[in-house]
């Protein structure tokens, strides 16, 4: 069980109010993605569930059970941390029986849950090494065994890929997605990496200044995000963003078109605009491409083979059905124009 | 020091500092080494340039050399034992946060730049002191004797003043140490069940062996030499006559150079051992 339930839960340093009364349901069993810019607060809400911070206001529940008040290692949470925290003096294996000591449990057990913790996560050759002679994606895994021993009722991540090289951090990935669904146990994953979140979560929450901007799949995140921010944030790349005149004449005082939304074409179009650099990825490219309505260059995806060089006109026309519409306040119209 | 005419100049610029070190170390060497097969007693207006080894067989069959070497690793130890305790819980406390941290950690490392001798004074006359010690003071509030610490516990009463001063220094090297401890390490400990004192035990401690192995190393080569506050406080006497101390009175208080030399030589060849013994102890912890 891992039902963890934050009731306008508030956090101050000092005068600074880093998380504004705040609340948010985690369902047992779900994969939840905190996700934000840096500085957004989202560690610094893991470490108040942890237990790591004191919350300033409100209350926190896990299984419907009061934790405000209780010390780390009684709320049954398990947390890996961004360097891993492992302990460098000790062998892989005392690394991942450290907290099995630690609550007294007896030898054959622990051996036990060391074997099968190991196994799942290929680390029995490595058992009797220290950290320092690992590689980056084997100590994030030491960090995992050493979480998964203690049968926690809910893993805590923060941002645990952010130190592995881009290969790694995709398979990391997946062996951390194959755990949820194995052990189906909650977890609480914090990241800056939206594509992250995407790929990972059952539902994300997206925070700004300690604020909740949206909860929600990572589809419906997608499809509808609730203001500008989530809107720019979710999706890779970024989406286009318009004010002014465009945007007033779908009666809105922002316009948000995704790149993957606008269509190349060969005349007309309602962007007419200026080649600039060009992102070759093989299955795609995107342009970035110089237009009068924005200050920014609209970011466009064309198939992987266009035959588009710097400096070319291009005409481009949204699909008005992908076409998001905003208020003067940066908040999503209901519906579509 | 790239090309050879670099090295060649490099090798010309530094000579004069080389040899004035090799002057400097090799000639009282030299000298020691000397004077040590020889019977020398100005005092008598002796002097045998050569009489073997019979200076050494002397120093090293009288009672007080095997007395002497005792002590002297009697006081290191003591003093070892409580600069190191000292020094980590010093460090612990330093590290938390707390209101003039500067200042206070200044006044920490104050007694560093006390020198020996003031600072053996200060103790002998201002606290050890049976008549006007604040120790006497505190005894007599507590309506208990005054206790004569010079001549009831001599040793203890040195090991405490030099304690004292190499505390400083333990210190200042165990809260570099300390700082370097990565907060998420103790958290991770603190999510794993740890209370503070495991905490300590498992996670400090352990992070904190190669500064105590450094801190150890460096203090033993310079305790091995105190003399300024045994020869201001005791004379040597009471038990407390270093191997140092001894080599002294051979010298200065007999007037036996040939002797005193001889103890001398037999010195640094006893600190070479305890400084090989140490480098390897900390060469093995170094590595880890």
């Amino acid at each position: 069980m891992g039902r963890i339930t934050l009731d306008k839960v508030q956090k101050k340093f000092g005068e600074v109010e880093v998380i504004p009364p705040l609340d948010l349901t985690i369902e047992d069993g779900e994969f939840v993605v905190f996700v934000g810019p840096s500085g957004c607060g989202k560690s610094t809400l893991l470490r108040l569930i942890a237990g790591l911070e004191d919350v300033t206001g409100g209350e926190i529940r896990i299984d419907g059970k009061p934790a405000t008040d209780l010390p780390p290692a009684k709320r049954g949470l398990a947390m890996v941390f961004q360097s891993y925290a492992l302990y460098p003096h000790m062998s892989v294996r005392k690394n991942i029986a450290f907290p099995m000591k630690m609550a007294g449990m007896d030898q054959a057990e622990q051996e036990r849950r060391i074997t099968k913790a190991a196994d799942a996560l290929n680390l029995t050759d490595y058992l009797d090494r220290r950290p320092g002679q690992l590689s980056g994606g084997q100590r994030q895994r030491v960090a995992i065994g050493r979480a998964i021993v203690r049968e926690p009722a809910a893993f805590l991540f923060d941002e645990p890929l952010s130190n592995l090289d881009a290969a790694l951090r995709v398979g990391m990935r997946m062996e951390i997605s194959e755990l949820h669904k194995t052990l189906a146990t909650t977890m609480v994953y914090v990241t800056h990496d939206q594509v992250e979140a995407m790929t990972m979560a059952d539902k994300i929450v997206v925070l700004r200044a300690g604020h909740i901007e949206q909860v929600g799949s990572p589809l419906e995140l997608y499809k509808a995000p609730r203001n500008t921010f989530v809107a720019g944030f979710i999706g890779s790349p970024k989406m286009n963003l318009l004010t002014g005149a465009t945007a007033a004449k779908h009666n809105a005082s922002t316009i948000g078109i995704r790149p993957e939304h606008l269509d190349v074409v060969s005349e007309g179009g309602t962007f007419t605009g200026r080649v600039g650099v060009a992102e070759h990825l093989g299955s795609d490219t995107f342009f970035h491409v110089h237009i009068p309505e924005m200050t920014e260059p609209m970011t466009v995806r064309a198939g992987g083979e266009v035959g588009l060089r710097h400096g070319d006109t291009i005409h481009l026309e949204p699909r008005a059905e992908h076409i998001h519409r905003f208020d003067d306040k940066g908040l999503r119209f209901a519906c579509h124009a | 020091m790239a090309t050879e005419h670099s090295k060649s100049s490099a090798r010309f610029m530094i000579a004069p500092a080389v040899f004035v070190l090799l002057v400097w170390m090799l000639v009282p060497l030299c000298m020691t080494l000397y004077f040590s097969f020889a019977d020398y007693r100005p005092m008598r207006n002796t002097f045998d340039a050569w009489i073997g080894f019979s200076n050494y067989a002397s120093f090293l069959t009288s009672s007080s050399f095997l007395s002497s070497v005792m002590v002297t690793l009697q006081m290191v130890a003591g003093i070892l034992l409580i600069t190191i305790g000292g020094g980590v819980a010093l460090a612990l406390l330093l590290d938390q946060p707390m209101f003039g941290q500067g200042i206070v950690r200044i006044l920490v490392i104050a007694p560093f730049f006390v020198m020996p001798t003031v600072s053996a004074l200060v103790w002998k006359n201002m606290f050890f002191n049976v008549d006007n010690g604040l120790f006497s003071y505190l005894w007599k509030f507590f309506g208990a004797q005054p206790y004569d610490f010079l001549s009831q516990s001599p040793l203890l009463s040195i090991v405490v003043i030099v304690a004292w001063q190499w505390l400083p220094f333990a210190t200042l090297i165990l809260l570099t140490a300390v700082q370097s401890l990565s907060s998420e390490q103790l958290e991770a400990a603190e999510m794993d069940g740890a209370p503070g004192y495991s905490r300590f035990w498992y996670i400090i401690l352990p992070h904190l062996s190669r500064a105590i192995t450094v801190v150890i190393l460096i203090q033993t080569i310079f305790l091995l030499s105190i003399f300024a506050e045994i020869f201001v406080t005791t004379n040597g006497a009471f038990g407390t006559r270093t191997l140092t101390y001894l080599v002294y009175q051979r010298v200065l208080e007999s007037q036996n150079i040939g002797l005193g030399s001889a103890g001398g030589i037999v010195a640094v060849i006893l600190a070479n051992i305890v400084a090989i013994f140490l480098m390897r102890i900390v060469g093995k912890n170094l590595d880890n």
